[in-house]
């Protein structure tokens, strides 16, 4: 499916590549009969002297000439496309796919090219000019993104003489976020000039203020400390301003990282939070369903891509039950097998499903290879979008709706449904739920499927934003069992609680202290914590619990 | 009085384990040093360090049986301890390297004249002296031991919460070390030794003496061990092991037994991290790889916990099939060995190697005491006294 989507917009990019031609071809032959002798004329030889001042004049003349083949020569000046022989006296461009165009009339260069055809060459500050320059000139242009581009560079370059061609867009744009865009745009010019008016100045400054972001801070940073009185006071409103802005948003990121993260780890943990709540067993090779959920949705992909290409965008939905089912009956085999002969004791537990993670990684290890393995976003996962000053991607947005919806399901699951009550009742009283009839052993042997289950469709998850290695699951592990003992056992809510708190903890604790620091503070908090409550935040209360 | 207790520690099996490991101490650098290299009985260098790096891992099988087979305390972060003894160690070795190091810095060790660092930080102070850094191979595990103890048993953290949190403080500080600001050499750790006391560390005999020191080592922890779970103190902490709410209501202070246990059995894994240092050559990060813990309980739980001899022999037995399967082509195959060997000993072998080995000597001896008590009475009594109890069943 992206491969259509790509073959999509590279025929749509090709449709506008071919008007384009025409255009330029019309131009071309406009520019023929019309404008033989114009300031663009003029200009062009300019470009033969290789001297960047003369490069510099010439630019600067054809930029403000008007004529319709200002943007193309430009643009191929810019892309090192520009070529002069001195012996001729010819500028030609040479175009993407190796043909030579006249710059004067732009029509394709008839004869053999010049034998000392070299580029026109370029230094840094003419890449600047150019840039402003060729801002000003696809302030024009028709796809609105184009334009909005456009207004940002000349925002960045502040560049007086975009002035004119930056009015005559304003006048003509009807789109609101462009408009905004040019208006500020316009406000840096006059912010950055030293002879606009006070007055002006302070409108410009608000316009600026409004924008409140990094690049707005930046621009006002140039006003000299030396301005008049109401230009002083309005830098300092809008300073003080944007930096509440920027920390407001800034606090917004943090919460959506930190919502990110604890997703994940709510994800991981919430299947170890059931076979620990309910059993009372420490799962070790909880990870190692992670890891293998992650695995199936490798393998579905590679069969799609095999077999069947075009359901490349279903291939996380067909891989989620198959996941739950593969983690799910390697669970249930893990209990039949070893667990069950060792309840009631839970280090022996401890030790053995560790056993059984080492086990399951290397036949992993065995099966696959050591390496990372490619799991790719279907298209309706990559790719981000803008909200207010954050970025956010789509595959974090999508494990966070997921995350809520398998939550929500297995609230709903403990709540309504016989196996959801039945656990419930091992959970609070094994000896009594086995005394009003519940084989509390095929509870258990469901119970540790399901909770594996739920760590293989977690692996689905992950495996779109981790790599997918056999050491997938110990990276989780510790955290997983971090965010249960936090949050206490038996009771989903704790766990959800927890892991959020971890996660937004985390993210917060990062700017100050860096990533490692802030993970060993957030360690260290719960070693404390477990001081004050040693059975988490949401302990089940009873005499029962203590068994 | 005196000799009583002495004989009480000194049991059968406790005496035949001291004497094979002095028997060992004595015949390894024997047959390295003394006997010639053609010989078949000569036994490598390479072996000696080998043996040597065994019964470092010997004592840190020790300490954890100290306090898992006796108290019940699983800890899966006895490697922190281990860990921190070896940079104790290896900070007095960096130090010792002095001029001859890439940098021929007198006072900072390499890696902080490549940081760019111009002095020394203020806990590398001292350890040029060897007093000093002995002491800090006890101190820092026993102060590390103390404070995590001393919140850890006070709020009654049992179990397995108590298991995964030392499983997380070692993660903690595995994740600190492998920082390059710590002040401990980042993940490269401490390594490029020279010498140590004045000897060439890569000397034979310095390995060999090594070794000595480190059976002798084991001996004497081997032997606090024993005084401590034959002595009355010894009888409560199996008390608190086997039922620990009880031992509480009959009026014992369960966490002062429990904090000073677990402290001793930190400056023990401190001091086998110290001898193992010098003997491999290097400590970095890694050794507090959670994994690394988990793996030194496993060597106890297959040697017998309880047994104090059974968690050395375990050392032994695990680590020489890891050599022996991860230095060959099998090495794939290890990890399947080792997981294997969790579940198998887990499910079938729970007492380990020396715990059923007198279980099954205690049975024996009884169906034959019992018989002939039974013949001797004429059949008229039956077997009465029921089999000893395992050790660590309950939790």
């Amino acid at each position: 499916m992206p491969g259509v989507v790509i073959n999509m917009r590279g025929l749509f990019d090709r449709i506008r590549l071919l008007l384009l031609f025409a255009v330029l071809i019309v131009a071309g032959d406009a520019a023929t009969t019309s404008a033989l002798a114009g300031p663009y004329e003029d200009a062009l030889p300019g470009f033969t002297a290789d001297s960047f001042s003369d490069t510099a004049d010439s630019l600067d003349k054809i930029a403000g000439s008007g004529s319709d083949l200002a943007a193309p020569l430009l643009q191929a000046l810019r892309d090192q496309r520009l070529q002069f022989s001195t012996a001729e006296k010819k500028v030609l461009i040479k175009t993407a796919d190796g043909k030579l165009l006249d710059a004067a009339t732009g029509q394709p260069f008839a004869g053999s090219p010049p034998a000392d055809l070299s580029n026109v060459r370029l230094n840094n500050r003419l890449r600047n000019l150019l840039d402003a320059a060729l801002g000003s000139l696809t302030m024009m242009a028709a796809d609105p993104n184009k334009r909005y581009d456009a207004a940002q560079s000349v925002f960045k370059s502040r560049d007086a003489g975009a002035l004119p061609a930056l009015e005559k867009a304003l006048a003509a744009e009807q789109n609101a976020r462009v408009k905004a865009a040019l208006l500020q745009a316009r406000a840096a010019i006059t912010i950055a000039s030293a002879e606009a008016p006070a007055a002006d100045k302070v409108a410009a400054i608000a316009v600026i203020r409004d924008r409140g972001d990094q690049d707005a801070m930046a621009l006002l940073q140039i006003i000299p400390a030396d301005a008049p009185a109401e230009v002083a006071a309005a830098t300092a409103d809008a300073k003080a301003r944007i930096e509440r802005n920027l920390a407001l948003w800034g606090t917004v990121q943090n919460l959506w990282y930190g919502l990110s993260l604890g997703s994940v780890l709510l994800l991981a943990a919430i299947g170890l939070a059931i076979t620990f709540g309910v059993m009372g067993v420490i799962n070790m090779a909880h990870g190692e369903m992670v890891m293998l959920g992650a695995y199936t949705t490798f393998v579905v992909q590679e069969i799609i891509r095999t077999r069947y290409p075009g359901l490349f965008d279903y291939s996380l939905a067909i891989a989620l039950p198959l996941a739950f089912i593969v983690a799910g009956a390697v669970g249930i085999a893990i209990e039949r097998s070893v667990i069950r002969f060792l309840y009631g004791r839970p280090l022996e537990t401890l030790l053995a499903t560790w056993g059984i993670s080492l086990v399951l990684q290397q036949a992993v290890r065995a099966a696959f290879g050591p390496t990372n393995k490619e799991v790719g976003n279907p298209s309706w996962m990559s790719g981000a979008f803008d909200l207010g000053g954050i970025l956010i991607t789509y595959n974090r947005l999508w494990i966070i709706v997921f995350t809520g919806i398998v939550f929500v399901a297995l609230l709903g699951m403990l709540r309504f449904t016989r196996l959801g009550l039945e656990m419930r009742a091992v959970t609070q009283n094994r000896s009594m739920a086995a005394a009003v009839g519940i084989r509390t052993a095929r509870i258990d042997a469901l119970t540790f499927g399901l909770g594996s289950g739920i760590a293989g469709i977690a692996g689905v998850a992950l495996s779109q934003i981790d790599n997918v290695s056999p050491n997938l699951g110990q990276g989780y592990i510790i955290d997983s069992f971090m965010v249960v003992v936090f949050g206490g056992v038996g009771n989903l809510w704790g766990t959800l609680v927890g892991a959020l708190t971890l996660g937004i903890a985390n993210k917060f604790l990062e700017p100050f202290a860096g990533a490692v620091l802030g993970k060993i503070a957030v360690l260290v908090f719960i070693i404390l914590f477990i001081q004050k409550r040693p059975r988490g935040m949401f302990a089940l209360k009873g005499r029962a619990i203590e068994a | 009085m005196k000799s009583h207790a002495l004989i009480r520690m000194l049991d059968r099996g406790a005496t035949l384990f001291l004497v094979l490991l002095g028997a060992f101490a004595i015949a390894i650098p024997v047959l390295n040093l003394l006997v010639p290299a053609t010989s078949s009985l000569h036994v490598s260098t390479y072996l000696v360090a080998l043996l040597g790096k065994y019964i470092c891992y010997g004592l840190l099988a020790l300490s954890i049986d100290l306090i898992w087979g006796y108290v019940g305390i699983l800890s899966l972060g006895h490697g922190a301890f281990f860990a921190l003894g070896g940079y104790a160690m290896g900070m007095y070795l960096m130090r010792q390297i002095g001029t001859r190091g890439v940098y021929a810095d007198p006072i900072l060790p390499d890696f902080m004249v490549f940081l760019n660092w111009k002095e020394l930080p203020f806990f590398w102070y001292g350890f040029q002296n060897f007093g000093y850094a002995m002491f800090m191979v006890l101190f820092v595990p026993a102060l590390l031991a103390f404070v995590f103890g001393w919140f850890a048993f006070r709020s009654r953290v049992t179990g397995v919460y108590l298991s995964i949190i030392t499983q997380a403080l070692t993660y903690a500080l595995l994740l600190g070390f492998f920082r390059n600001n710590f002040g401990f050499g980042g993940n490269n750790g401490l390594t490029d030794f020279k010498d140590i006391l004045g000897f060439n560390i890569q000397a034979d005999t310095t390995r060999n003496a090594l070794l000595v020191i480190s059976c002798l080592a084991l001996a004497v922890c081997f032997l606090i061990c024993r005084a401590i779970v034959t002595s009355k103190f010894g009888k409560v902490l199996v008390a608190i092991r086997d039922a620990e709410a009880r031992t509480r209501f009959m009026g014992y202070r369960v966490e002062s037994y429990k904090l000073f246990v677990f402290t001793v059995s930190a400056c023990m894994a401190g001091v086998a991290g110290a001898l193992y240092v010098p003997q491999v050559g290097i400590i970095n990060p890694s050794e507090f790889a959670p994994a690394n813990s988990i793996e030194a309980v496993i060597w106890v739980a297959v040697g017998g916990r309880g047994t104090l001899i059974g968690p050395v022999l375990g050392a032994f037995v695990v680590n020489y099939t890891k050599t022996f399967f991860t230095t060959g082509l099998l090495a794939p195959y290890w990890l399947f060995v080792l997981g294997g060997l969790f579940i198998g000993t887990t499910l079938f072998l729970p007492r380990g190697i020396v715990g059923t080995w007198t279980h099954w000597r205690a049975g024996v001896k009884e169906k034959s005491e019992a018989k002939r008590s039974a013949e001797a009475e004429g059949g008229m009594l039956a077997t009465r006294g029921a089999p000893s109890p395992q050790p660590g069943a309950a939790e």
